[in-house]
């Protein structure tokens, strides 16, 4: 009877009190932020970026609310099938795809061009959660389990590296791996792996498209070529540093308003933001994000199903990522891969993939009692 | 069923390596805000230099040139304001539509345009290419009517040097045009203030002065954007015009003396007496500087390089004459002081003298019979200045002419292209030729001719020293603020001189004593200087004086001189017999014509010179030019002397 009593529905006013205010709260400051930012961008003007920015983030959150009273079970049985669709249309890119700038990332689905790689930063972490679901512990280090996870996390990889996409594939690589560890496997088999991709590093270089080996070279020395491959990250890096402790203020960041910095509405909007509202605004946003992969990893923690929290810690860990890679980047830490920072980009797919991943958190924070069998 | 064990074990490794990764995330999130800490606290000043490079860029203007005024305060040569084209190429989205475009519109030549073109692809984007520097009204309106298609194209407002007077300043004041990379090499100013387009002075007072004209560049800072694109002004500060430097040349007089030598090479100068101030020094032909400024075009400048009058020579500084026989009071001077003959010394002129093998010829053939110094200087007998230069000797000769002026530069470093001239004397043969000195050339030297050369500035400067009563005066073409003159006011105002009164005879009065006392005395007994002027007056306003039908009666005007006729060439005897008109010898064989001046007699205050080249006589050509000339420097007198006390009382 008390296993049934976790098995039943909360109702809709008990879901509502499940929400977990403080996570929508946070994103939504995000969304304000990311709002204000893109506004800078288009020099204080409401023009294309804001215009498509703002309506993008409404559509979204209010479908990642929609989606929140989806049971958790709802996510569960269907991880395979999401899993499958977006690596559908992952091959779906590489042949048909929208070629852009040099590479084909986009696919056509007439309301909306789609960025599947995007989606797969998500469908790698609820396909492998479900995954382990079900596997015992003691059956999580043999060969067969360990192959089909390494095919669940090499294909889209593969795919997304192809295209080419080296940020996202790195970051689908990183959501993987990470729940991969969270599922018990042994850490010996990442300590030869680490071993085996330093030795295999010489030979993927040779793979590596030009502009990736240059944005390496450049990383190692951005003064190497300050006009072109390094002119990116020395730009970027005035702009953060010239900010100082309050920042210029409020659209009047000169680096970003004279065209200084490169993508400043997609992955280097943290550089704009940073000039512009300095050391303490950039505390501020930080805070923001770690709130948020606190709140997300914690409901995690009182998550009674294992594919919950799997996915919620998977997810939090994920949005660590994508946060600390792209700041790394933009901050001169990291060489320059391609990577958005969540909710504060510009770009419909990243933010797609964003409010679906909140959307299953918010779910297992709703039914965080549920079971599933 | 899973088994409830396996699944507490499997949750439990999780929570645990949640946590190792939580830990880790921490560790993570510290370095990246340390990271932003060093950035923007510890680094801060770095990057926002750094940032304020990247969007900061200096336009510097075109300095503004001083002017040159003339003694009353007209301006000789100014700033005008031009109507220009420019573009800069980086603002223009397809440069060679809209050069296409301009050709059509302004009539560019294909030369030009090429050359434009050429310029584009040297220069950096943002670097302004001047398409026109001088749009007339009428280009200016079309560029404007079709602006709206001709997007980067800028009409500009600039100013451009002027000279208003033509060709009536042009070897005085020289020339600008456009600095050529040799005037910005060797010249660190220019090279500090060049602009795109800045002219500088080539020749002349233009070039002397560069330094102080050039004025500083304004500064105009702007934002620009990624691209290089000027998106605000954010300040301007304004340049410093360069100087303004007065000339004590009258404009007046000036524009005369170039009407006077119209069609003809020659030079008149014009000298205070009293202060050494040019009143008028003009070359013969000139052309216009005007031309020079937006580019000669290669027509002009060759009809100007190719003329065989030469007027890219300064004649009053840099030609040299045999000054003839307006050295002759010089000779006289020469010998009365060192005693070798008084006033009443006679020779007889039998129109030719013998001396050791040589016949030298006086230029009157039947000769002048018994003459004394009034009436050989009066008639300009030769065979008198042979007699008295054969007594004198060559080197006592150099002493006097030295000291009045001649074989040095009159107005020393002020044009760099004056000339020295030459007095030769013994030792100067010796060192030079290598041959000891004839006393034949002795005799010739004694009227002017042989060796000796001399500028129409020395000439003058040597005639206002004898019409001063024989003191040392100091030329000067510039007026300064706090030079010797003002020093001279001071003790003028400590006699207790009430200018304020416009008492022009007591000033002049008193500038002369004032020199008397300041200046060098040339002489040894003031009575000689007295014995060439009245030879010298007596050769203008006596009957039989070589100058008299140029003489002017009225007390007022009456002036001294002296001609003179230089040889160009040595006159065979062949060609005495001939005795040719003057237009039947080859125009470069002719004789140069000369004359010398002071006046009014009674009260001298200026001297002049005038030299036409291969003019034929003195008399019949240089005098009459004086004649016309000094009413008009009579004339101007009286208001100059106002304006000098308007100057003074302003000190």
């Amino acid at each position: 009877m008390q296993y049934n009593s976790f098995n039943t529905q909360p109702t809709f006013y008990q879901k509502l009190r499940n929400f977990d205010y403080i996570l929508l709260i946070c994103i939504l400051l995000l969304g304000l932020i990311s709002a204000l930012s893109m506004y800078s961008t288009d020099g204080g003007e409401i023009l294309f970026h804001s215009k498509s920015h703002i309506s993008k983030f409404l559509i979204f959150f209010i479908m990642m609310i929609l989606m929140s009273f989806f049971n958790i079970k709802f996510w569960y049985y269907f991880a395979y099938l999401f899993y499958i669709v977006v690596l559908f249309f992952l091959v779906w890119a590489s042949l048909y795809g929208i070629k852009a700038s040099g590479s084909q990332r986009w696919i056509n689905l007439y309301f909306i061009n789609l960025q599947p790689s995007e989606l797969m930063k998500i469908a790698i972490i609820v396909c492998l959660a479900k995954y382990y679901h079900r596997i015992q512990l003691n059956k999580v280090n043999t060969f067969q389990v360990m192959f089909v996870a390494l095919v669940i996390l090499i294909l889209p990889i593969m795919l997304v590296i192809t295209q080419p996409d080296l940020g996202t594939s790195i970051l689908i690589a990183l959501s993987g791996l990470v729940v991969i560890w969270l599922a018990g496997i042994n850490i010996k088999y990442f300590v030869y792996s680490f071993i085996a991709l330093l030795i295999s590093l010489p030979f993927a270089i040779a793979f590596l498209q030009p502009y990736q080996k240059l944005r390496i070279l450049t990383f190692l020395n951005p003064d190497r070529d300050p006009l072109g491959a390094g002119y990116q990250i020395i730009q970027s890096k005035i702009a953060v540093g010239s900010g100082g402790l309050t920042g210029k203020g409020f659209l009047k960041g000169t680096q970003s308003y004279l065209d200084f910095l490169p993508e400043k509405h997609t992955d280097f909007i943290f550089t704009l933001f940073a000039e512009e509202h300095g050391f303490l605004g950039s505390l501020v946003l930080l805070l923001i994000y770690i709130i948020i992969i606190y709140r997300v990893l914690k409901i995690g923690a009182i998550s009674r199903s294992y594919f919950a929290k799997l996915f919620c810690y998977g997810y939090g860990s994920a949005i660590f990522f994508y946060v600390t890679v792209n700041m790394s980047m933009v901050l001169g830490l990291l060489p320059i891969v391609g990577s958005p920072l969540p909710i504060m980009s510009y770009g419909g797919s990243s933010m797609l993939a964003t409010m679906i991943g909140f959307a299953i958190v918010m779910s297992a924070r709703i039914n965080y009692k549920q079971l599933i069998a | 069923m899973l088994g409830e064990n396996f699944g507490v074990k499997k949750v439990q490794t999780m929570n645990r390596r949640m946590f190792i990764i939580g830990a880790a995330k921490l560790v993570v999130f510290i370095s990246i805000i340390a990271r932003l800490f060093s950035l923007q606290i510890t680094e801060n000043k770095k990057y926002l230099t750094l940032s304020d490079k990247n969007r900061l860029r200096e336009w510097r203007l075109p300095p503004i040139r001083g002017e040159f005024l003339d003694y009353f305060d007209n301006v000789i040569a100014g700033n005008l304001k031009v109507y220009q084209l420019h573009v800069i190429p980086e603002e223009v989205e397809d440069f060679r539509y809209l050069m296409v475009r301009l050709k059509e519109i302004l009539s560019i030549s294909n030369d030009n345009f090429k050359k434009i073109i050429n310029q584009k692809s040297k220069q950096k984007p943002w670097e302004t290419i001047i398409v026109s520097k001088n749009l007339t009204w009428e280009q200016f309106t079309k560029v404007n009517y079709y602006l709206h298609d001709l997007a980067g194209a800028k009409p500009v407002l600039s100013v451009s040097r002027n000279y208003p007077f033509n060709e009536s300043y042009t070897h005085v004041l020289g020339y600008v045009s456009e600095a050529s990379e040799k005037d910005i090499l060797n010249n660190k100013i220019i090279k500090n203030t060049h602009v795109p387009g800045l002219k500088v002075g080539k020749t002349g007072l233009e070039k002397t002065f560069e330094d102080e004209l050039i004025g500083t560049n304004g500064v105009q800072r702007y934002e620009v954007n990624a691209y290089g694109k000027r998106i605000s002004q954010l300040d301007h500060t304004a340049g410093l015009n360069g100087k303004t430097i007065q000339l004590t040349i009258d404009t007046e007089i000036q524009k005369i003396c170039n009407q006077l030598l119209k069609g003809i090479a020659g030079s008149i100068s014009v000298m205070d007496i009293y202060t050494g101030e040019i009143v008028a020094m003009q070359s013969s032909p000139s052309f216009d500087p005007n031309l020079f400024l937006f580019g000669i075009n290669q027509d002009d400048w060759q009809l100007i390089r190719n003329n065989p009058l030469k007027p890219l020579v300064n004649k009053s500084l840099s030609g040299l004459y045999s000054p003839g026989s307006t050295f002759k009071p010089i000779v006289a001077l020469s010998a009365l002081e060192n005693g070798i003959i008084d006033e009443n010394f006679k020779v007889n002129c039998t129109g030719k003298i013998e001396m050791y093998g040589h016949t030298y010829h006086c230029w009157k053939k039947r000769g002048h019979g018994i003459v004394d110094l009034k009436s050989a200087m009066k008639q300009s007998c030769d065979t008198y200045f042979y007699e008295i230069a054969r007594k004198l000797g060559v080197d006592r000769l150099k002493e006097t002419s030295t000291k009045f002026g001649l074989g040095e530069k009159v107005l020393n470093e002020t044009f760099n292209n004056e000339k020295k001239g030459l007095i030769a004397d013994t030792k100067w043969k010796k060192n030079n030729l290598g041959k000891g000195w004839v006393i034949g050339e002795t005799l010739i030297t004694g009227i002017g001719q042989g060796y000796t050369q001399t500028t129409p500035l020395q000439l003058c400067l040597m005639t206002a020293q004898l019409a001063n009563g024989g003191f040392k005066i100091y030329p000067k073409i510039i007026v300064e603020d706090n030079g010797k003159t003002s020093e001279d006011i001071k003790s003028l105002m400590n006699k207790n001189l009430d200018i304020k009164n416009n008492e022009l005879k007591e000033v002049s009065e008193l500038l002369s004593f004032i020199n008397k006392e300041k200046h060098e005395r040339l002489f040894k007994n003031s009575k000689n200087i007295k014995l060439v002027q009245e030879a010298m007056f007596a050769s203008t306003n006596e009957v039989r004086g070589t100058s008299y039908s140029s003489r002017i009666e009225d007390l007022k005007y009456q002036f001294a001189g002296k001609t003179g006729t230089s040889q160009v060439k040595r006159i065979t005897k062949a060609d005495r017999e001939l005795d040719l008109k003057t237009l039947d010898i080859p125009y470069n064989e002719r004789d140069h014509a000369l004359y010398i001046a002071f006046g009014p007699y009674k009260k001298p205050r200026y001297a002049l010179s005038i030299v036409i080249e291969h003019g034929g006589s003195g008399s019949s050509v240089a005098a009459p030019i004086a004649k016309k000339l000094f009413k008009l420097i009579i004339d101007r007198h009286e208001i100059r002397e106002q304006t000098r006390i308007k100057k003074i009382t302003k000190v």
